[in-house]
């Protein structure tokens, strides 16, 4: 007796939805946790910790943020600078404030300084942001562990 | 003319290429995986400080209480002082703060009024600072409440070394 040979036509690819549905899971997981205002958050600063610091309800408005090292420099829109050299960016800051029809003292000055930085430096450089106009700052602090 | 309809030519299934779309969405979680960024939560001490004129009004409706924050050669802490009595640490800073202003928050309350400067050595290191404000403005209640105390913070000129 002759078998006759029968053909197969079941195909052997894996069932690829389980696992494009978990991918996109995990897309969408780190897309919503991607902060793009880390941009301002610089690593070469420590920052002290305090308990009460909490993240604020309300954006600030029209934020400037100097980041104060522990080498007395000033990271200014990510480049160091002597304090020395801060009056300049501060005024063109305060120019450009003005151009867009705000007040300096409307603006608020997120002070980033590092653990270990000294406070007459911190001083020096709220005085600087002073002369300039500025009134508002923000002295920033991460949040402690409890 | 009869076309003979052959059984190779049409599959019954079409099946969709699957490899770039993968490709692609793996690359993306590559991404975003490696930009992922563990940073704990930051926030602020807000104080205003508007530069003192000459011709500014220098009337106080009540003096602000003096923390004096005294360093050693390397910028550690030395000692507290408030208002030139000796304090043992920011605890008990914070104690005395609290017997100062009280304990009640509220619009009405003594702490909103109050006024605090820090007077600091020019080399103290910021952390003493931020531990200094934070005993002054506030403290966190055991159940994660946070009662503010003094919010008008300012501090003394810098002592520049001589």
């Amino acid at each position: 007796m002759k078998f006759r040979r029968k053909e197969y036509t079941v195909s052997a690819e894996p069932d690829m939805t389980p696992m494009i549905d978990m991918t996109f899971q995990l897309i969408a997981f780190f897309m919503v946790l991607l902060n793009f205002g880390e941009g301002e958050i610089d690593s070469r600063i420590k920052l002290p910790s305090s308990q009460l610091a909490k993240p604020p309800e309300a954006p600030i408005e029209a934020p400037l943020v100097l980041q104060l090292t522990s080498d007395d420099n000033v990271i200014f829109s990510g480049e160091a600078i002597p304090i020395s050299a801060l009056d300049r960016p501060l005024r063109n800051e305060r120019r450009f404030l003005e151009l867009s029809g705000r007040k300096p003292s409307d603006a608020t000055v997120i002070l980033r300084a590092d653990v270990d930085a000294k406070t007459g430096v911190v001083q020096e450089v709220i005085q600087k942001c002073q002369t300039n106009g500025f009134e508002k700052f923000a002295l920033r602090a991460k949040q402690e562990d409890r | 003319m009869k076309l003979r309809r052959t059984s190779s030519s049409i599959p019954d299934k079409v099946e969709m290429q699957m490899t770039p779309m993968i490709d692609i969405v793996f690359q993306l979680l590559t991404f975003f995986l490696f930009s992922f960024k563990i940073a704990a939560q930051e926030g602020d001490f807000n104080i205003r400080m508007p530069l003192a004129g000459p011709g500014s009004p220098n009337v106080e409706q009540q003096l602000p209480i003096k923390v004096r924050l005294t360093a050693d050669a390397n910028g550690n802490l030395a000692g507290i002082q408030l208002a030139d009595r000796k304090v043992p640490s920011f605890a008990a800073l914070h104690e005395q703060v609290m017997s100062i202003v009280g304990k009640d928050a509220g619009p009405n309350a003594e702490a909103g009024n109050a006024e605090a400067e820090l007077d600091c050595d020019y080399n103290l290191k910021y952390q003493n600072v931020i531990e200094a404000v934070t005993a002054v403005s506030g403290y966190m209640t055991p159940s994660g409440h946070i009662v503010k105390l003094i919010q008008k913070i300012k501090f003394a000129p810098p002592k520049k070394p001589a």
